[in-house]
């Protein structure tokens, strides 16, 4: 203990007391974690491709960039969606949402169905004339995804259900829904602007306008508005306070069960939103596919960046580098010739050394484990450093 | 030395009415819901499907002979779930379970009986070391056992990504071992007689749950977790070794995991990724609507059996019909969920009152 840098006055020096600040601090892990896997990217794209370089790089070709970075950034923008909500509800209720991934399946087929009802099933499950307005057709997922968050937030709120089980239901009964408003089949959209929005915006010749993939837009616009709304009203001051302490908050003044089922509204929202990219993306909705297991990436995506699930104090920021660092390790894996379907596995050893590193009882543990290893001193000098 | 909690049991309860209305006070009265609901049901299916013979036990005993596996992993969802905890890896633990009988008895000629030891002996691995992050790193169930089944699903791909079927021959007899009984058939529309059966997965299936059941009632293991489950300051404050009984629950989940994972090989007979895909939701919902609290501390390991039934219906139903989209059971299975949390909440919120 006495080899701490320590003032006249006994106050500790100020560069080393920031810089503990700084270690100390939730994201500095989540940080670490994203520029370990973006080092391992790294080493892999430059073993694989033969220039040092070459992760980096990005290339303008017809119109658009291209490079590693861009496609994961891409690439993560549904989940970066996704755990915004799941951070908040996190954060209120102490619980999880498992439910986001159906409602993202269910609330996008509400919507391609939509903008080909009626027509679907003469014309063998393809939409090729938009009887409903785009527009319309998405802010009725939007309006599904609101509701679906509502009656989670109901049962959540108001009858004091544990989170998972109470979104247990929509995680058991959306996605059915979703196969049966798809009459089982899966939709497809054969209008190109359908697909503007989980690729590139483009002009009537088929060029692209932005160089840039949109879902990264829509992605940062979100993050961007949540950012805003919590740093300049007292929501997210008050969505951490029911999370700390619900009782003392609503003795406090706060309507604590308005502020947690405005979260999961939230969180049925922001999957929405994803579920629009998800199906924009491919074209279409395969409501067996569509947001199929997000709801574990977005909890990790949250547990990585630093935030408790137990409830509490959240960070945007660590949630969003959480996102990224998962899909960064996914790239990475896929890289080096894993197939999908053993890229758990080593998701699964990450998540283990990641989550044990964090873990509180860690440091005592190794401590004692040192004493063990550790020639006992004499009991007097144990006496004299107790004291 | 008893503890408190073996001595709270030892209260005399004199007359049948009082034994009896005791087990149905409180959470149990929602087994007994469940369980009149579950009747209620399958009454229905017998009225409506009365021509496809729903109603025969051959009928009743398919609702068992398809789901052994997932009797014994409720079952031991419901232990974990009033321990406090959850364990979302079973899932991917049966299909790394049959993947391992399937790779390693059809390419590599185990022996059966050799690899139904080191199923179990994995299993009882794998809930060990869940149990030790849970336990003693103090990390949520819930991100270790979802660590757990990302594990095991990509260990499942690892050992073989084919889809084999399982031929060997001690197996396939376990498998088809059935137990005959002489009443309760009917004759189908050839005019042969259809003798209503069970196979030997069931019988190992049910002692499993009797097993399970009557650790968590008679013993002081079991009275420790719903101590645990309950409070775990107050268990604590009383001397028990909260991380050693956790420890213990999770350990023995994997144990019951892998016995279930055993006995779902028994009846599917053969290995894929794709395997066992939502199990652990399976299991959770059926331990819900078998009246086991997530919060825990409270809940019946019987319960778990009666949800697997009403789940297991209601997929007949949809069956039955046949002209219904399989979403429908899913839409189904959420709404009568919700009636049962629903209710769970409801009865909560009118005991906290009558405080």
């Amino acid at each position: 203990m006495t080899e701490r840098p320590v003032h006249a006055d006994g106050e500790p020096r100020r560069g080393v007391a920031v810089l503990k600040a700084i270690v100390r601090h939730r994201i500095f892990f989540a940080l670490v974690c994203l520029a370990l896997v973006l080092l391992l990217n790294m080493i892999v794209t430059m073993a694989t491709s033969g220039s040092p370089g070459s992760f980096f790089k990005i290339v303008h070709t017809n119109g658009t960039f291209n490079g590693p970075l861009i496609t994961i950034l891409n690439r993560s923008s549904e989940l970066i969606i996704v755990a915004l909500g799941m951070t908040v509800v996190v954060s209120c209720s102490a619980g999880v949402d498992i439910s986001v991934g159906a409602v993202m399946a269910f609330s996008s087929s509400v919507m391609v169905w939509l903008l080909g009802y009626g027509t679907l099933a003469q014309n063998d499950y393809h939409v090729k004339a938009y009887v409903v307005p785009l527009a319309l057709g998405m802010l009725a997922a939007l309006a599904v995804g609101s509701l679906c968050g509502l009656w989670n937030g109901f049962l959540v709120s108001r009858l004091k259900i544990q989170p998972m089980v109470a979104t247990l239901i929509l995680y058991t009964a959306a996605r059915g829904a979703a196969k049966v408003v798809n009459s089982g089949q899966i939709l497809k959209v054969d209008l190109p602007n359908f697909r503007w929005f989980g690729n590139f915006i483009q002009n009537g010749a088929g060029r692209n306008i932005i160089p840039l993939p949109t879902p990264i837009f829509i992605a940062a616009g979100v993050v961007l508005i949540v950012a805003l709304v919590l740093r300049f009203t007292a929501l997210g001051m008050n969505i951490q306070s029911v999370g700390i302490n619900n009782r003392a908050s609503r003795i406090l003044g706060l309507n604590s069960a308005r502020i947690i089922l405005l979260a999961y509204v939230f969180a049925g929202l922001c999957a929405a939103i994803a579920g629009i990219i998800a199906s924009s993306r491919i074209g279409g909705i395969d409501a067996q596919n569509n947001g199929k297991m997000i709801e574990l990436d977005a909890i990790l995506a949250v547990a990585l960046g630093g935030n408790l699930l137990s409830g509490g104090k959240f960070s945007l920021a660590g949630t969003v580098i959480g996102a990224i660092t998962i899909q960064t390790l996914t790239t990475v894996l896929y890289s080096i010739n894993v197939s999908a379907d053993q890229l758990p596995l080593y998701k699964a050893i990450v998540v283990v050394v990641i989550v044990v590193l964090q873990s509180t009882e860690l440091r005592p543990m190794l401590n004692r484990a040192a004493a063990f290893v550790r020639p006992r001193r004499p009991a007097v000098a144990v006496a004299q450093a107790g004291e | 030395m008893a503890t408190p909690v073996l001595k709270a049991r030892a209260v005399r309860q004199n007359t049948l009415w009082q034994r009896l209305s005791a087990q149905f006070s409180g959470n149990n009265f929602l087994v007994l819901i469940t369980f009149a609901l579950f009747i209620a049901i399958y009454v229905v299916g017998v009225l409506v499907y009365r021509s496809k013979n729903f109603g025969s036990l051959n009928s009743f005993f398919d609702m068992l002979n398809s789901n052994p596996g997932l009797i014994v992993i409720a079952a031991g969802m419901a232990m974990v779930m009033i321990s406090g905890g959850i364990d979302i890896s079973v899932g991917g633990q049966v299909a790394m379970y049959c993947m391992m009988f399937a790779f390693f008895m059809e390419k590599k000629g185990a022996n059966a009986y050799t690899m139904i030891l080191i199923v179990l002996l994995t299993g009882i691995v794998f809930g060990f070391v869940q149990g030790i992050l849970v336990a003693y790193f103090r990390i949520q169930p819930f991100i270790v056992t979802l660590a757990g089944m990302f594990f095991a699903r990509g260990m499942t791909a690892i050992i073989s990504t084919q889809t084999i079927d399982i031929t060997n021959r001690s197996f396939m007899r376990l498998a088809t071992f059935k137990i005959k009984f002489p009443f309760g058939g009917y004759t189908n529309a050839g005019g042969v007689y259809q003798q209503p059966f069970i196979y030997l997965s069931v019988v190992l299936a049910l002692v499993a749950v009797a097993v399970v059941y009557a650790i968590m009632t008679w013993t002081r293991f079991g009275r420790s977790v719903y101590a645990v489950g309950g409070s775990e300051q107050s268990a604590l404050l009383m001397g028990l070794n909260v991380k050693r009984i956790k420890l213990g629950v999770y350990t023995f989940m994997g144990f019951l995991t892998a016995f279930g994972g055993f006995l779902f090989c028994l009846f599917s007979t053969g290995g894929a990724v794709e395997k066992a895909q939502g199990f652990e939701m399976q299991a959770i919902a059926s331990s819900v609507i078998g009246g086991t609290l997530l919060t825990g501390g409270v809940g019946n390991i019987l319960g778990s059996f009666i949800g697997v039934l009403v789940q297991t219906t209601i997929t007949k139903f949809i069956n039955f019909n046949g002209t219904l989209a399989n979403g429908w059971s899913s839409i189904v299975l959420g709404a009568i969920m919700s009636f049962f949390i629903i209710l769970q909440s409801v009865f909560a919120m009118v005991r906290a009152k009558r405080r």
